[in-house]
């Protein structure tokens, strides 16, 4: 197509795509002026109901559950789908390892290792918090996985393999993805098990504000913060050619 | 409308269009990591927390990071190819 075709198809798109947002733009409430049933509703109802505080969590990991667990598969499919052609590919072409000096992230930098050595524990430590919290404040499993991952990958960037002892750093974290993901599917088949409603909220929701209530909301937050951790590690790993996640001694 | 929103949501414009018109892709990655920044702020003035907590770590840390290394990655292979 000439420069000048494109330029014009350019242009209808881009009149067209105005005109749609410019009449989807006239159509909403004014600014702040919320009225959505649903919403209303919830914000009602969620505390009474589960005594979950943060109502974003208990409308995706209860009340609409089913949304999520199809993210949750879509996410897994995705990493899966990475994992599958980048190692397929790694097969088919021999392609020269880096060499050993410029496989360390930080051989030069004194002051990125420092600093990402100091912040591992903390930036773990919010994960763990995000995740077991996502109940009660802002956050959840997708979150606190998120920031899990990017702790690991702060162990990385201070100059360290991750080391699980015996057991392969990418075979628990395909464990970890694997878990994660099946673990919200149980969740909702114990709803249809013990409630007769798949992904029905059937624990007892405890006391309000406290860490162990809302009945499966925390349970699920746990499992897609595994899912989560777990898929994004293994996506950033296969990118880096398993050197995040290199089992043994570290070699210098 | 508050003044903070209407900041962020200027800042939030603002990166957009340096993520667009940044050319190297490398570089891109990293305006495009302050561009996620800046959608977190805003999600956040605008008072979805939930919605800026993922947002911090997908656009400003997952997301470069995925970038970067697949670009890296696309290079080494060049190279490879290109020594053959």
């Amino acid at each position: 197509m000439t420069r000048r075709g494109r330029m014009v198809l350019f242009g209808f798109g881009a009149v067209g795509l105005a005109a749609l947002m410019a009449w989807g733009l006239a159509g909403l409430p004014s600014f702040g002026d919320f009225d959505g049933a649903y919403g209303t509703l919830l914000s009602k109802i969620a505390v009474p109901e589960r005594q979950a505080s943060s109502v974003v969590a208990a409308v995706t990991f209860d009340y609409r559950g089913l949304d999520t667990l199809g993210e949750e598969f879509i996410l897994f499919a995705a990493a899966v789908g990475v994992l599958v052609l980048l190692r397929i590919q790694r097969g088919e072409e021999d392609i020269p390892a880096e060499p050993q000096h410029s496989r360390l992230p930080t051989g030069r930098s004194l002051t990125l290792r420092s600093v990402a050595t100091a912040l591992v524990g903390p930036v773990v430590l919010l994960g763990l918090y995000i995740v077991s919290h996502g109940h009660l404040t802002p956050g959840g499993g997708f979150q606190g996985g998120l920031v899990l991952a990017a702790g690991l990958l702060l162990a990385y960037l201070s100059g360290a393999h991750l080391r699980l002892g015996r057991a392969r750093p990418v075979s628990a974290m395909e464990l970890s993805e694997a878990a994660g993901a099946a673990g919200f599917a149980l969740i909702g088949l114990g709803g249809l098990v013990f409630a007769g409603v798949f992904l029905e909220n059937f624990l007892p929701t405890g006391t309000f504000r406290s860490l162990i209530s809302g009945g499966t909301i925390p349970l699920a937050n746990v499992a897609v913060g595994a899912e989560v951790m777990g898929a994004t590690l293994l996506i950033l790993a296969e990118l880096l050619d398993q050197h995040l996640l290199t089992h043994g001694r570290h070699r210098r | 409308m508050t003044a903070v929103q209407a900041v962020a949501l200027i800042v939030v414009a603002v990166a957009g269009t340096a993520v667009v018109f940044t050319p190297d892709p490398s570089r891109q990655a990293i305006v495009a990591s302050v561009f996620g920044l800046s959608l977190a702020l805003l999600f956040f003035v605008f008072q979805a927390p939930d919605v800026a907590l993922s947002q911090i770590t997908v656009g400003t840390v997952a997301l470069p990071a995925m970038i970067l290394l697949a670009l890296a990655k696309v290079r080494r292979r060049e190279r490879a190819r290109n020594d053959s």
